[in-house]
Parts: structure tokens; C-alpha cells; sequence
């Protein structure tokens, strides 16, 4: 059962994968990757990550694609999906490029082994619950990189306002 | 019984992918799309290892990368919107002008 | 024993006043003579001490300074004082003195008047650092000093072309001669492991018949070493090859002429001779290049006198003449005989050489003497200085002259190296022909009628006393300096001969009084024959000479051209050595290769950075796809 669901995820997220790199209008491209995120939180629930798989439907899902679809329908112009969405030099260097990694990945998922096993076994998570046993770890062993992540996410903000808003006219 | 190594390939064909389009694509908000696309399959890879490490340290880190790839998409797009205000265009080989 | 300070004033008191004068002539003007004079003058009486210590047995032989030492080589200053040295010393600085004084009347109104004072300071040092010297360094030291201040002394007179063109001929003509020279200063070194004077004459003897291997000939070591040292005599004593530079070098004025070129810088050569003859007495071939160069020389050089018309020309090769008369007698044997000669004719030439400069002076810088005549009423002391001169380097009786020339020929007639009796013979022929051509010098100059234009008849004056007073001491050493020489069988003891004994050895052979009573009774009635010769010639019957060289004109203009020596030396070697340079070294090596190199390589490293400029693109994934390539890399070479 796992493991079909596991094939299921795996080809949805691939396919659609593929699908967003080749696709002409970058809005059906933002949709598509709507719909990639949902698989992809499918794939922490297997893991038994709820809690990861919330997180990434609400930023990612909820937030972040939102923003694209904004700044898409700011800039995007009507002759963008008659041309090509490739760039005419790059595109077999990018290709091979790509495909070497894969390789290389691949003979370094051959090679990998597993470090030793940690205290959060997973029955220990599914007795916790997952949300109790992340807000554990980060907020005792992981505190100094959440600060630190809060304090990224004002710089966003206000970097955002600084990039983004208009010059008034003498001021 | 699913093995770690299927995680892994999955994520290793999600980034495979995720580079193939940032280094082809014309439009910069896809660029950076495939940036999202990149992050994501790392989360994966994260995930999955910490899931059968028996360690919650991956996901933790997963948790953070989340926080800064909103920030960044942010920042990024920001840029995007500024660069397009100057140039009129987004398409990547219409902005040379570092060239030389 | 220490250094006694006189020693050490010797030459550095001329050094100082080179410097200073160079440095503030220009602020002192007219009175820059002050310094160099009072410098030399005191080097003179501080030469007269040393000669009174050496008379009294005094030898010093001391470095004063060492400026490195290497393993066994030693590059020191030091100074040895014994005979030799000391009559050097006198000649040096008496003449050096005198033509300082000179020089105040003769450069009067000159623009460069402390630069020529500065330089005769300057070449004052270098002589007597050269005839101070210890050692072969020291030695080649001076050598090279001399012959940059005649460089720079003959070319005085910068801005004229034939000057500046005779500087340069008489300084790379010497180079030629200093090259062996400097050959002969290594081989010693190599062979006897020091150039100190002392220890290479002490060992000298141990190398008699080893042989040294030369591009795979075997040469007499002894031999060689002779015969390079002599190269450099060759070069500055002015002997065949390498004479072309003497009379090119009349271009400088008068004074220096006199002092550099008939005094001192010329007889270097003679003085290394005389000081290295523990080396040459031991090479019968060396002796034999050395008296048969000195022959042909005297000969060569006599011949071409007979015919010159330019003042200075004639009492120049007349110099080359009588050095060869040295070399003569020191290839024989005679190393005394020939600086007895030296020291003799460096009063009479100079005297000579003050003279022409005084009649030069007086005819507003003529110096062809077919527009000269009677001067004698307008030049009284020239007139007198100058006959004696004359009578003394013809070899008239009781002239210094006469005991130095005939002590030469009559050691060349009993030697027992093998080209003596040719050597005698030449130069008894030729002390015929020195006669006749001094003599027809002083007879067209100072006799007959004025043959000038009525302008320089206008200018005609004796010169002021800062010229005549030198002329006449000089005149006093012409006549009175060989008297010390005075040989045995006219009564005197020839103090000379053992004087010089330590140093120079004494000859061992000697002649019966008949045949020496012969052979000087030949020389003076030569001498004397001469002298009636020029007599007629010019004085009684003027046509003569005319109708003869009318009769011979080839063989006149051979001898007017100087044997066309440097016509031949610049078709052999001057020309191709130019077109050389031209064609080969400036146009292949330097615009070419050089050029190439160094415009190529910025040329080269442009190309490659345009091409690496188009790594930079201005596109983004351009530049990703290079990180993305880098990391595939890293990994790889991780994995």
C-alpha cells in the first residue's frame, strides 16, 4: 500500500516536474507546481512528517505561489507565450549539464550509507506527535537558527518594501 | 518497505530537473521557479534521510529551509519587479548589460 | 715597516684636486689652475723624497688598502717604491708639473679651462697609480685610467668631429692591445696564483719550460704570458699594429700631446716591460717579438716622419719612433738602456711638443709648416729651446740624447738575442733619418723666409712666461738629464746602469772598448750626416726635395698616406665591423627578435585576454552553467 502510494507521488512529481520546465505560459507553470507541493506534502505524510507536510502547504502552497502569480500578472506580457521559453544558446549545454548531475547523484546514492540512528524513533513520533517533537527539537536544541530564521524573514520584509515600492515625485 | 534509496533518486530527478530549468529557461520568474523546484526536492532528501535515521535533525532543517526559501522568493521576485520597472523585460538574454 | 705619508700624497693629492677642480672649477674661472698645480707640485717634491729614500736603500712594498679577498686572490692597492719606480715618479711629475704651468698661457682664453686642468689632474693619478702599483691589477688599473683621461683629453675639444673621432679611435685601438692584456693578467693569475709582483717574480723560474695547451697548440707558458703582456704595450706605447691612434690623437692640444703622448701615457708600455722582465728574460722568443716589432717600428715610423707637413704629425710619429727604440732595447735585454731612453726623451719630446705649441700659439693655430718660416727673429726662446731639443734626440755629443740612444744601440749590437745586430742596424739607419727629420722640421719652421699670410705675420709674438719658463727647464733636462748615464769609456761611471742594476738585472754582456769606440763614432757621424742633409736640403738648395719628390711619387705618396695603415684597417675591420652592426645586429637581433619578444609578449597576452573576455558574457546561466560544471567536477573528483 505504502509503496503504491509511494510510486504514485514519485511519478505525479516527476511528471509534473518536467511539465513546469517545459511549459510556454509560466502561469500554467505556477499552477502546475500548485499542484507538485500538494505531492510533495503526500511524500512528508509518508515519511510521517505531518507536521512538515502543513508547513508546506500553507508557505509554499499558500504563500509563495501566491506571490509568483502576483508578480506574473505584473510583468508578464501577451507575446511571452509565442515564443520559445528556452533560450536559444544555452539549452543543450543546460541538458547535458543536468543529466551529468544525475549521474553523478546517482553513483553517490550507490555509495551512501546511513550514520547511526538518532532517539526519535518513530514510534516515539507517532507518540508525540510530530508537531510536539519538532516544537521540542527546535525550540530547546535549535533555538539560536530560529532566531536567526526570524530575523531573515524581517530582512525579507523590509527588503521587499525597499526593492518594490514606487520613487515619489519630489519627495 | 520502501527503500531510502528511492527518496533519494526521486529527489536527485526532481533537482536534475529543477537545474535543466534554471539554466534554459528565458523568463527569470521561471529561473527562479526552478530555484523553488531545486529547495524542494532537498526538503525531500532531508526529510527522508532524518525519517530513517531515526533523527529529527533533517526535518528541523527542513522547517528552516522552508523559512528561507520564502524569504528569498520574496527578495527575488522583488528584484524581478525592480529589474522589470528599468528594462521593460524579464527575458534573460535581453539583460547583458555586465557584459565584457 | 709602515707607509711613510709622502708615499701616500703621491698619487692622491692629484685625485683630490681631479675632484675638486671638476667639482668648483667652474666657480674659480681663470684661477682654476690653482689646485691641480699645487697638487702636482707637491706630488713632485714628495717624488724627489722618494727618491732621495731610495737612494739611500729605502724599498717599500705595502698594500695600502684591501678591497677583497678570495681564496688566494687578493684585489689590493699597494704601492712599491724601488728604482724603477722612483725615476718614474721624477719623470711623471717633473713633466706633468711643467705642463701644468704651461698650460695656464697655452688654454688662456679657453671655455673648458678647469675641465682641462681637472682632467690633467685626473691623468696625473691614474699615471702614477699605474707605476705605484704592486701589483698586476693595480698595474691594469692605471693602464685603463690613462687611457680614458687621453680619451677625454684628446677629445677636449668635444664639439670638433675629428676631435671627438680620434678620442674614440685611441681608446678602442688600445682596447685591442688591453684584450692580450688582460688575457696575460689572467693566465698569471691561474699559473702563479697571485698578481702580486713580488710573489709572481719569485716563482717565475719554476715554470721555465712548462707548456701551456692553446686551442690544442702547446705553447711555451713563459712565452705566452710575455707575449700577452706585451699586447697591451703594443696597444698604448703605440708600436706596429696597433700605432694608428698616436698621430690621430695631435686633435688634442698641445699640452697634452706633450705630456700624455710623449711623456708618460706612452711609455706605460715600456715601463711594463721593464717591470715584468723577470718574465720576459726568460723567453727568447718573446725578447726576439719584442726587439723585431721595435725595428720595424722605429723604421716604419721614421720613414713616414721624413714627409709630413703638419707639426704635431711629425714630432708624433717621431715619438713612435723612439719608443720603438726603447722596446729595442729592452727586447735585448738592455731593460735600463731602454728606460734610461725613456726617461731622457721625455724632456726632449716634451720640450719639442711645448715648442710646436708655443709656434702654434704664436701663429694663431697653424700647424703646416710650409706656411711657417723664419721665426726665428720673433721666437727667441722657442728658437733656442727648440734647437736644443733637436740636437739632443739627433744624438749630437753631450746631449742627454746622445748617451741614452747610443747605450741602446750599442747593448742591441753585443746582445746575444738573435735579432740584435738587425735591430743595431736599424736603428742606427734610422737615427740618420731622426736626425734628418728633426732638423728639417726646425729648419722650416724657425729658418728661411715667412712663408704665412700677412695676418699671422701681424701676430706674430713670443710667449708669455707661464710657456717659456717650462720650455726652458725642460731645455735644462734635454741637455743635462743623461748626464747621470754617462757611460764607462768617456770617463763616467754610468751611475744609470747600477742605479737600475737591482731591479732591472744587468746585462751580461759586454762589448771591448773598440768596439764600442766603432760603434758610437758610426752613430754620430749618421746623426751628423743627417743634420748636413736636412741642411742642404731645406736650407741651401730647396729644390731638391721638390725635384725628388717629383722623381719618386708613388713611393711619396706612400709615405704621405702612412702607408695607407688606416685605410686598410677600415676596409678590414671597421667597415664590416659597422655594416655588421647595421644590418645584422640592429636590424635581425634588436628589431627583430628583441622587438619581437617584447612587443610579442604583450601582443600574446592581449590575444588570450580577449579571449577569456568572452567567458563574460553578461548572461546569468551563462555563468550558472560554469558553477554548475564546477560542481559536477568537485563532486567527481569526491566521489
Amino acid at each position: 500500500m505504502v509503496q503504491l502510494l509511494f510510486f504514485y507521488f514519485a511519478i505525479a512529481v516527476i511528471g509534473l516536474g518536467i511539465a513546469i520546465v517545459n511549459s510556454k505560459n509560466p502561469v500554467h507553470s505556477v499552477l502546475m507546481m500548485l499542484v507538485l507541493f500538494f505531492h510533495m506534502a503526500g511524500f512528508y505524510l509518508l515519511l510521517n512528517a505531518e507536521f512538515l507536510a502543513a508547513v508546506q502547504v500553507i508557505v509554499y502552497a499558500g504563500a509563495i505561489l501566491v506571490l509568483y502569480l502576483f508578480v506574473l500578472f505584473l510583468v508578464t506580457l501577451k507575446e511571452e507565450v509565442k515564443i520559445s521559453p528556452f533560450i536559444q544558446k544555452g539549452y543543450w549545454l543546460g541538458f547535458i549539464i543536468a543529466i551529468g548531475m544525475f549521474v553523478t547523484f546517482i553513483k553517490g546514492i550507490q555509495n551512501f550509507t546511513l550514520g547511526p540512528h538518532g532517539e526519535y524513533t518513530i514510534e516515539t513520533i507517532q507518540h508525540l506527535t510530530h508537531t510536539k517533537a519538532m516544537g521540542k527539537a527546535i525550540y530547546t536544541t535549535y533555538i539560536l537558527p530560529f532566531e536567526i530564521a526570524g530575523l531573515i524573514l524581517l530582512i525579507a520584509v523590509i527588503g521587499g518594501i525597499a526593492l518594490a515600492k514606487r520613487e515619489r515625485e519630489g519627495a | 518497505m520502501v527503500h531510502l534509496s528511492w527518496y533519494l533518486t526521486v529527489s536527485a530527478i526532481l533537482f536534475c530537473i529543477g537545474v535543466f530549468g534554471f539554466l534554459t529557461r528565458r523568463n527569470i520568474i521561471m529561473m527562479l521557479l526552478s530555484i523553488e523546484l531545486m529547495l524542494n526536492s532537498v526538503n525531500l532528501n532531508l526529510a527522508a534521510i532524518s525519517h530513517y535515521m531515526e533523527d529529527l535533525r533533517g526535518q528541523v532543517l527542513v522547517f528552516f529551509i522552508v523559512a528561507v526559501a520564502a524569504a528569498e522568493a520574496a527578495i527575488g521576485l522583488g528584484i524581478v519587479v525592480t529589474l522589470f520597472r528599468h528594462r521593460k523585460s524579464i527575458h534573460t538574454d535581453q539583460i547583458v548589460s555586465l557584459k565584457g | 715597516m709602515n707607509m711613510p705619508l709622502y708615499l701616500i700624497l703621491i698619487p692622491f693629492l692629484p685625485l683630490a684636486s681631479f675632484i675638486f677642480t671638476l667639482l668648483f672649477g667652474k666657480n674659480l674661472g681663470q684661477k682654476a689652475h690653482w689646485p691641480p698645480i699645487i697638487a702636482v707640485l707637491t706630488s713632485f717634491v714628495c717624488a724627489l723624497i722618494a727618491l732621495n729614500d731610495v737612494l739611500h736603500g729605502t724599498h717599500i712594498n705595502l698594500d695600502l688598502y684591501t678591497w677583497f679577498e678570495s681564496e688566494n686572490f687578493r684585489a689590493s692597492v699597494g704601492f712599491l717604491l724601488d728604482e724603477l719606480t722612483a725615476v718614474m715618479l721624477i719623470v711623471v711629475t717633473s713633466v706633468s708639473s711643467l705642463v701644468h704651468i704651461y698650460s695656464v698661457g697655452y688654454m688662456h682664453d679657453d671655455p673648458g679651462y678647469y675641465r682641462f686642468f681637472s682632467y690633467l689632474s685626473l691623468f696625473t693619478f691614474s699615471m702614477l697609480m699605474l707605476v705605484l702599483g704592486n701589483n698586476f691589477l693595480q698595474l691594469y688599473f692605471g693602464w685603463e685610467a690613462v687611457g680614458l683621461s687621453s680619451y677625454l683629453l684628446i677629445g677636449f675639444w668635444y664639439h670638433k668631429k675629428s676631435a671627438a673621432d680620434a678620442g674614440k679611435k685611441a681608446f678602442i685601438v688600445n682596447r685591442f692591445g688591453d684584450f692580450g692584456f688582460g688575457l696575460g693578467i689572467i693566465i698569471v693569475y691561474l699559473i702563479f696564483g697571485s698578481i702580486h709582483y713580488e710573489t709572481v717574480f719569485a716563482q717565475v723560474g719554476d715554470v721555465v719550460g712548462q707548456n701551456f695547451n692553446f686551442l690544442g697548440f702547446n705553447v711555451d707558458l713563459i712565452t705566452l704570458i710575455a707575449i700577452l703582456l706585451f699586447c697591451g704595450a703594443v696597444g698604448k706605447s703605440a708600436q706596429i699594429p696597433l700605432h694608428v691612434w698616436l698621430p690621430d690623437a695631435m686633435e688634442g692640444p698641445t699640452p697634452v700631446s706633450a705630456l700624455i703622448h710623449a711623456a708618460t701615457m706612452v711609455t706605460a708600455g715600456v715601463f711594463l716591460v721593464a717591470r715584468c722582465n723577470p718574465i720576459f728574460s726568460l723567453s727568447e722568443t718573446a725578447l726576439n717579438l719584442v726587439t723585431i716589432i721595435g725595428a720595424l717600428t722605429c723604421f716604419f715610423a721614421a720613414t713616414i716622419a721624413l714627409v709630413q707637413v703638419d707639426i704635431k704629425r711629425v714630432i708624433a710619429y717621431s715619438t713612435v719612433s723612439q719608443l720603438a727604440y726603447m722596446f729595442i732595447a729592452c727586447g735585448v735585454g738592455a731593460y735600463g738602456a731602454g728606460i734610461f731612453h725613456l726617461y731622457t726623451h721625455a724632456y726632449f719630446k716634451a720640450l719639442l711638443f711645448l715648442g710646436a705649441g708655443s709656434v702654434i700659439h704664436a701663429m694663431s693655430d697653424e700647424q703646416d709648416i710650409r706656411k711657417m718660416g723664419g721665426l726665428k727673429k720673433y721666437l727667441p726662446i722657442t728658437y733656442i729651446t727648440f734647437l736644443l731639443a733637436s740636437l739632443s734626440i739627433s744624438g749630437v755629443p753631450g746631449f742627454s740624447g746622445f748617451f741614452s740612444k747610443d747605450e741602446i744601440l750599442a747593448m742591441a749590437f753585443a746582445s746575444p738575442v738573435g735579432a740584435g745586430k738587425f735591430a743595431w742596424f736599424i736603428g742606427t739607419v734610422v737615427a740618420g733619418m731622426t736626425a734628418f727629420y728633426s732638423f728639417r722640421l726646425f729648419f722650416l719652421t724657425f729658418h728661411g723666409e715667412f712663408r704665412g699670410t700677412e695676418e699671422q705675420k701681424k701676430h706674430l709674438h713670443e710667449s708669455p712666461p707661464t710657456m717659456t719658463i717650462p720650455l726652458i727647464l725642460l731645455a735644462i733636462g734635454a741637455v743635462a738629464a743623461g748626464w747621470v748615464g754617462i757611460p764607462e769609456i768617456l770617463g763616467g761611471s754610468n751611475h744609470w746602469a747600477h742605479f737600475l742594476a737591482g731591479v732591472v738585472g744587468h746585462p751580461h754582456f759586454h762589448l771591448d772598448h773598440s768596439t764600442e769606440w766603432a760603434l758610437m763614432f758610426t752613430s754620430v757621424a749618421v746623426g751628423l750626416f743627417g743634420i748636413f742633409l736636412a741642411y742642404v736640403f731645406y736650407l741651401k738648395k730647396p729644390e731638391i726635395p721638390v725635384r725628388l719628390g717629383q722623381a719618386f711619387p708613388t713611393l711619396y705618396q706612400i709615405l704621405f698616406n702612412k702607408y695607407y695603415v688606416d685605410e686598410f684597417y677600415s676596409a678590414a675591420i671597421v667597415q664590416p665591423t659597422i655594416r655588421c652592426a647595421r644590418n645584422v645586429l640592429t636590424a635581425i637581433t634588436d628589431g627583430k627578435i628583441i622587438e619581437g619578444i617584447v612587443n610579442g609578449i604583450p601582443r600574446l597576452i592581449g590575444n588570450f585576454s580577449t579571449i577569456l573576455a568572452k567567458l563574460q558574457n553578461g548572461r546569468v546561466q551563462h555563468y550558472a552553467a560554469i558553477m554548475a560544471v564546477g560542481a559536477f567536477i568537485l563532486l567527481w573528483i569526491f566521489m
